[in-house]
């Protein structure tokens, strides 16, 4: 296959492509954060006293941390795979720009890790006795959201995948990075809780998940630079 | 034929350049760490004696203010050790100066400190005069996040058995953390905080009183000399313990 055939965007589409392929092919990829996802929420309900009230006013926040969480699980499988057999290498390697590869790896992860926990939250929005509204924005929140845990997700992967038992050292890293989007995220839907606009919460989300799209690649080809060389 | 470069241009940066040798700045740092401390205890004292015993009750506050004069200055150096880790971290990083690099570690635990002390302080202002120990405000949360940011910074870089690729990665995210400074900063404009507004930092004069504004002004260069005299000791120890192996350390004498 000859490399300059490729345009980049062709590049990054056979990443995307071949990370989808590889996490059909297990599917347990795809079905552990959710899994995840809802069993950590529903445990708050079964450890506190399920007053609906009570509910309300802890589920946007207990539902998002379940989401980073969840994200936060799944981020491993992004690049330690890779750097387990040699492939990290050669994708590094390659002629083609490897920010655009990275962002074809956030790209597979977040359809894998971050969008099945968007579609699956307004039925967790109903275990935490959360109105239609606040389901909805819940679910924007999440949408808007999710991406740039995928993204700064990455740049914390990146910076670690060569030590071993990175998993609690990863977390201390990302979730101090992670905490507007938790802010933001959780802001939005108490908003609506309360009666007022969710919009200004909407709009930081997205523009912090944009600024990481626009950055997070860049930080995430040069983490990786470091970590296998 | 002209030189191409004419003798007097090394010796004229050289005074700058020296700082990235291991074996100078390694004097340099055992010369004015001493110094620095000197002058830092003095204004310790100083600022002390003048904000204990010499400044006046706060009419609405009473004597509980007066935690301000660790506070403030603890809150500042936290944010501006930040600052200077990140920018260190960014030249070893671009330039490969083992010197910042090794610099950026020895920042690192004393930002930590600041910013541990700057909390436990103002939790302790806070009970008396909010009614509460901790609130879940924009200030307090994103200090939060910078002690988280100082701890992530120093584990990262000791999860690398090789030290070079420790600092490499450490400094990536010593520079991804720069985006809570301005937060931390601002965020007593942009939300509504339980925590009060600048005083001090603000366009116009300050809406302090001189009598506390000396002893705070004084306490403030005091943490600042602090915080160089403790950088550069640390930076001795973090030299001896890389350059081991050369030379001028196993030239050192030992006593």
């Amino acid at each position: 296959m000859a490399d300059h055939d490729l345009s980049m965007w062709s590049a990054m589409w056979s990443v995307i492509r071949r990370d989808l392929l590889i996490s059909f092919r297990e599917r347990g990829d795809i079905l552990q954060p959710v899994l995840f996802f809802i069993i950590v929420v529903s445990l708050f309900p079964l450890a506190v006293i399920p007053e609906p009230q009570l509910l309300r006013q802890a589920g946007p926040g207990i539902i998002w941390v379940a989401a980073l969480l969840a994200t936060l699980l799944a981020l491993d499988g992004m690049f330690r795979p890779d750097y387990e057999d040699g492939t990290l290498e050669q994708i590094i390697l390659s002629a083609h720009p490897l920010s655009m590869l990275v962002l074809g790896k956030v790209v597979a992860h977040w359809l894998v890790a971050g969008l099945p926990l968007v579609i699956i939250s307004p039925l967790l929005g109903l275990l935490m006795q959360l109105p239609v509204d606040a389901i909805v924005i819940l679910l924007l929140a999440l949408l808007l959201g999710t991406p740039a845990l995928s993204l700064l997700g990455a740049v914390g992967v990146g910076l670690t995948v060569g030590i071993r038992k990175s998993g609690v050292l990863l977390s201390l890293v990302i979730l101090p990075l992670y905490v507007p989007v938790l802010i933001f995220g959780s802001g939005a839907v108490h908003a609506t809780l309360s009666g007022l606009d969710p919009s200004p919460h909407l709009l930081l989300l997205a523009a912090f998940s944009l600024f990481s799209m626009a950055l997070c690649p860049l930080a995430g080809a040069s983490a990786l630079r470091i970590s296998v060389n | 034929m002209e030189s191409v470069k004419s003798p007097a241009k090394p010796k004229k940066w050289l005074w700058f350049h020296r700082f990235g040798s291991p074996a100078w700045i390694y004097g340099f740092a055992g010369r004015w760490s001493g110094r620095f401390g000197l002058i830092a205890g003095l204004l310790f004292l100083t600022g002390l004696y003048l904000g204990l015993v010499v400044a006046p009750p706060d009419y609405q506050m009473g004597d509980s203010y007066r935690i301000i004069f660790i506070h403030v200055p603890s809150a500042w150096l936290s944010m501006f050790s930040y600052a200077i880790l990140a920018i260190s971290a960014g030249i070893g990083l671009v330039w490969h100066i083992k010197v910042a690099d090794m610099a950026a570690r020895s920042i690192a635990p004393l930002g930590a400190m600041f910013t541990f002390c700057a909390l436990v302080t103002g939790s302790l202002w806070g009970k008396p005069t909010w009614g509460t120990y901790w609130v879940w405000d924009a200030r307090l949360t994103s200090e939060l996040v910078l002690l988280f940011l100082f701890i992530g910074f120093m584990a990262l870089s000791d999860a690398f058995e090789d030290r070079r690729t420790g600092a490499r990665a450490s400094a990536v995210l010593a520079l991804i953390g720069i985006v809570n400074l301005p937060i931390i900063h601002f965020s007593v404009e942009w939300w509504n905080t339980l925590h009060q507004g600048s005083t001090v930092t603000r366009m116009g004069r300050p809406t302090m009183d001189t009598s506390m504004l000396v002893p705070l002004l004084v306490m403030f260069a005091g943490f600042n000399f602090y915080f160089i005299a403790a950088v550069l000791k640390r930076l001795r120890v973090q030299l001896l313990d890389q350059e081991r192996r050369t030379r001028w350390v196993r030239e050192l004498p030992h006593d």
